[in-house]
């Protein structure tokens, strides 16, 4: 299987000619720096050209990406060896799928959870692709739980195409998994930070996705159902699901002029795949601004603030109003 | 929806225009004008088929003691959604086919003499999806259930979250589950009725979660729809997969309650809960 997109070939056939430029240049000591210079900045000059202009499909693809950098590597990036995973949920087993521990993020003690995506089809195969069981859920509450007895504010990644339909999963009650992450998670009495750094996939996704403050990297998506099975429904025709990701509204920018987010976190030029470190140093810095301020509120107003902001969520209005109106 | 509908509210469910239908579980030829007698149970097989949404208040409350409450929030088009047809239209159908705002009634009423806030979804409006309307009348109701300490009983079917409406849907889950644990934190009784089918969204938020939950037999209960199930695995699902027994069995639901024992099954329940009211009322 490929792992580039249709719209990055332009770009990829020039780092192939760079590169060849760069060998030969070595090889036969000839001075290509001229034409090296100018391939370079070309290619970012179409990388920026391209990604300006991706469609909402496009960009799915790209969050779904599989060199795109997942929680672990987050962790790598921004924890080094301060980070301890934990395992199990006390009931039933260890979902692979999220992974969660305490971790040292830039000088903050922290609790570390998130969904865990794999690179290649035998991680992905361990990861279940990132999509949880009810287990996931239930150890990523008893590491919050966990977080809160010790004040340790949680940070979360958020990965997953959804939460996993299977059989398992409904006998062991996938929903009431969610469901009770969702109420549980609106009343914990330490900061919550949330990131979607690649899929956002519906109610598997919000299980995690409670928080005081939630960003988006620029190239995530975040959705109440994947584009496929919108257009599979709605559409009666899964191959529409280019049309459903316009309808549904799922790119960064859309969450954040929608008031459902707190900010759009820039990606590197051509997408986090290609530049995890920068990713990382987003992320990170983003956690040093926002956390100091979450740790000196008192905890009932956080867990009161908290409350408003998801309460505050949905559009509607008053039939009377439409009359008047 | 006209003026007139708009101001003096939604009729009556009107009699049936067919005269006869088909139990889909059995076949029985059902005749329309004895199943509402009949609370829509089929008289060979006793499946338990969807109930109108008036007849469900009907048997849950006392005489005429529901009063609606919220009744004029309606859904607005916050994404200009369009697939086949625009969200408006849609909603425009529902109205008309369901004389109904939204997907679900909330109010208060009195079960057995003891006062009680009710929900209750619809699933002839839009498969009974929830959107901003259903999230915010449900938080409502969970809500002034904190406030009164009257208890919450909300009646479940929906196919899940409202597509139209987008990531605003999925953050009706948040929301709702946050009004059940505020409900939690005060002690007060939340019973959940879960009802053929609840699924998605719903399933996946307020209706997992009460004190109690209780199902109707046979109802279709589950996070992901069968078909996505048998696409995901490529195996066929095993008999009465997804049903109330089912959920029982895995320890989801307290238990299953046929129609007819539902209303004094919720009464004994609370008196257990609460004690007996304290000066009997009439019904």
């Amino acid at each position: 299987m490929s792992r580039d997109f249709e719209f990055e070939r332009p770009i990829l056939e020039l780092e192939k000619r760079l590169s060849e430029l760069q060998s030969l240049s070595e090889d036969g000591h000839i001075d290509l720096s001229k034409e090296i210079n100018a391939i370079s900045e070309k290619i970012q000059t179409l990388k920026a050209e391209i990604f300006k202009g991706l469609e909402p499909w496009q960009v799915t693809q790209v969050a779904r990406h599989i060199d795109r950098p997942s929680t672990l590597d987050y962790v790598k990036l921004l924890c080094g060896d301060e980070f301890v995973e934990m395992h199990g949920d006390r009931l039933f087993g260890d979902d692979p799928a999220i992974v969660g521990g305490p971790a040292l993020i830039g000088g903050h003690r922290v609790m570390l959870i998130g969904h865990q995506k794999g690179h290649d089809t035998d991680e992905n195969l361990l990861r279940n692709f990132g999509m949880p069981h009810p287990e996931g859920y239930r150890k990523a509450l008893r590491l919050m739980k966990f977080a809160e007895r010790f004040h340790l504010p949680i940070v979360v990644f958020i990965d997953t195409p959804g939460a996993f339909p299977g059989i398992g999963a409904e006998e062991r009650g996938q929903s009431e998994a969610i469901a009770r992450n969702l109420a549980e998670m609106s009343q914990i009495s330490v900061p919550i930070l949330c990131f979607v750094i690649g899929e956002g996939g519906s109610g598997g996704a919000l299980a995690l996705g409670i928080g005081d403050r939630v960003f988006m990297l620029e190239y995530a998506i975040y959705s109440v159902i994947s584009a496929e099975g919108c257009a599979a429904i709605l559409w009666k025709d899964a191959a529409k699901a280019k049309e459903a990701a316009v309808a549904l509204k799922i790119r960064s920018a859309n969450l954040l002029e929608l008031g459902i987010i707190d900010g759009v976190l820039p990606e590197p030029m051509g997408g986090a795949h290609r530049d995890h470190a920068t990713t990382a140093d987003v992320i990170r810095k983003t956690i040093e601004e926002h956390l100091p301020a979450l740790l000196a509120m008192p905890c009932t107003e956080l867990v009161e603030k908290r409350y408003a902001k998801f309460r505050a969520m949905g559009q509607f209005r008053f039939a009377q109003d439409a009359l008047d109106g | 929806m006209n003026f007139l509908e708009r101001l003096i509210g939604p009729r009556k469910t009107d009699v049936p225009s067919e005269l006869w239908e088909k139990c889909p579980s059995c076949g029985a030829v059902l005749i329309s004008k004895d199943l509402a007698r009949a609370l829509f149970i089929c008289s060979k097989c006793d499946h338990h088929l969807r109930m109108p949404i008036w007849d469900r208040i009907a048997l849950l409350t006392d005489g005429a003691s529901f009063i609606e409450t919220d009744r004029e929030i309606e859904s607005v088009d916050p994404l200009s959604f369009v697939d086949t047809a625009p969200y408006p239209e849609r909603l425009a159908k529902a109205f008309k086919k369901t004389d109904s705002f939204d997907a679900v009634k909330c109010g208060e009423g009195r079960l057995e003499g003891r006062p009680i806030l009710l929900g209750v979804m619809d699933f002839e409006f839009m498969g009974g999806s929830m959107g901003s309307v259903v999230g915010e009348k449900i938080t409502r109701l969970l809500e002034k259930a904190v406030q009164t300490r009257m208890p919450a009983v909300v009646v479940s079917a929906s196919g899940g979250a409202r597509m139209q409406e987008g990531i605003f849907s999925l953050m009706q889950m948040a929301k709702t589950s946050a009004a059940v644990a505020h409900l939690n934190a005060a002690n007060v009784p939340y019973i959940s009725i879960l009802t053929d089918p609840t699924t998605g969204g719903v399933s996946a938020s307020f209706a997992s979660l009460g004190d109690i939950n209780i199902a109707e037999p046979r109802a279709l209960i589950g996070f992901a729809g069968p078909r996505v199930i048998e696409q995901t695995i490529r195996q066929k699902l095993p008999d009465g997969f997804q049903r109330s027994e089912f959920l029982a069995n895995h320890g989801m639901i307290d238990m299953v309650i046929h129609r007819r024992s539902m209303k004094q099954t919720l009464a004994r329940l609370l008196n257990l809960i609460m004690g007996p009211l304290e000066a009997p009322h009439v019904a």
